[in-house]
């Protein structure tokens, strides 16, 4: 069996990031091509930051969820180039990061965040470079004073 | 490509992979101690991007090398004497300001480094190169400002920030001093001469320490002798039997 490279799309759509569970794999911009070698299916997957300890995890939980689903033969491929960048985050993607309290990126090399995730206001303040996975950074929102995450937009 | 000696580009890989890996190192020492939660966070983060661009540069040389050496292998299976970082690197962290001090010195440099290797000739290096240099614009903004933040600081943060300055910039000269693999790599379009990084250095570096409100030490003297392999500080094999501890306690041994 050899599912079409959309189902496969579809598939990995469900997939969620390990650090940031609502959205997924694929919403994030790291699988950059899907296709058959042969009986191999090959995943070509980016990493976000070269250090982040969840490519590992994200390599498994692809390769789980393809097995799941009838996948036998499974390749997955790192790719450094071209690198990663946030302009990859999906629109909707984007979106669920909102709900959830993360503020999406601005273009790549781009300033800070457009609002505070939860208010809405204008009014925020970078309290740190890094942050809690190496691909954020933190910020604070004067008006609800709530600290929140903020994507480094490389 | 084809008329580059392997040798030298295993030898050039590693100095590219060891700066990263000791350093990254170094900087991880701080994990929990570090002055403030935010800074903890920070260095952490950065030690992880060098440790990630390490197993890109070192996977390369194992590959290059062609002896089956792993990342894992040329990092945690070579003793003092194989190791070719740059002496600025294994020095020890000291207090905050001379971790923050050694780490924008060694950021200025890398910069400008990766930047002319995301035109090596080599694609793989060149990959490699512009994955890396997004990580290590966002170090040398930090690492530059908070070295403006505590030059510019309280007498005290000034004056060790000073102290940290000179006893660090006798290190730096050795960053672009080329011998003959530096030489085999500009001739073959694989890496730039590393002389040719110093003005882009100098430039940031002399713009930061202005702001920082420090000053440059006279005197071009510069130690030598780390990324040559020829002469390690005596910082490099205590760094070493914490590194490789379990591999060295426990040889063999994979999760």
């Amino acid at each position: 069996m050899k599912p079409a490279a959309e189902k496969i799309w579809d598939w990995l759509e469900q997939v969620p990031d390990p650090e940031i569970p609502v959205i997924s794999v694929v919403d994030l911009g790291i699988v950059r091509d899907v296709a058959w070698d042969g009986d191999t299916l090959e995943v070509a997957v980016t990493p976000t930051y070269s250090g982040c300890p969840a490519t590992r995890v994200i390599s498994m939980d692809i390769e789980t969820a393809l097995h799941d689903r009838g996948v036998q033969d499974i390749r997955i491929r790192t790719q450094i180039s071209p690198p990663w960048t946030t302009d990859w985050l999906s629109e909707k993607g984007r979106a669920k990061l909102i709900e959830y309290g993360i503020a999406p990126p601005q273009p790549a090399g781009g300033g800070g965040p457009e609002a505070c995730p939860r208010c809405d206001s204008r009014d925020v303040e970078r309290i740190s470079q890094f942050g809690s996975t190496p691909c954020k950074a933190q910020w604070r929102c004067r008006d609800c004073l709530e600290p929140f995450d903020y994507f480094k937009c490389i | 490509m084809s008329d580059v000696d392997q040798s030298q580009l295993f030898e050039f890989l590693c100095r590219m992979g060891d700066n990263t890996l000791v350093l990254g190192h170094r900087v991880s020492e701080w994990c929990g101690h570090a002055p403030v939660l935010e800074e903890d966070i920070a260095l952490a983060n950065t030690a992880l991007d060098l440790i990630g661009q390490t197993q890109m540069w070192l996977g390369l040389a194992g590959e290059v090398e062609d002896k089956s050496r792993s990342a894992d292998d040329l990092a945690m299976l070579r003793d003092v004497w194989d190791f070719r970082n740059v002496l600025l690197v294994e020095q020890p962290n000291g207090d905050f300001g001379q971790t923050m001090m050694r780490q924008f010195l060694f950021d200025a440099w890398h910069l400008a480094m990766l930047k002319a290797l995301t035109g090596s000739c080599d694609d793989r290096i060149a990959a490699i190169a512009a994955k890396s240099v997004k990580e290590v614009q966002y170090h040398v903004e930090r690492s530059g400002d908070t070295v403006v933040g505590l030059g510019d600081g309280t007498s005290e943060s000034h004056r060790r920030m000073q102290k940290a300055l000179d006893l660090l910039w006798p290190y730096v000269g050795e960053m672009f001093v080329a011998d003959a693999v530096d030489e085999a790599m500009a001739k073959a379009g694989v890496a730039p001469d590393p002389a040719t990084l110093r003005d882009a250095f100098d430039a940031r570096v002399e713009a930061v320490l202005t702001d920082a409100t420090l000053t440059i030490p006279d005197g071009g003297f510069a130690h030598k002798g780390g990324k040559t392999g020829f002469q390690h500080s005596e910082h490099l094999g205590h760094l070493l039997t914490q590194m490789q501890w379990l591999q060295r306690a426990y040889p063999g041994a994979t999760w």
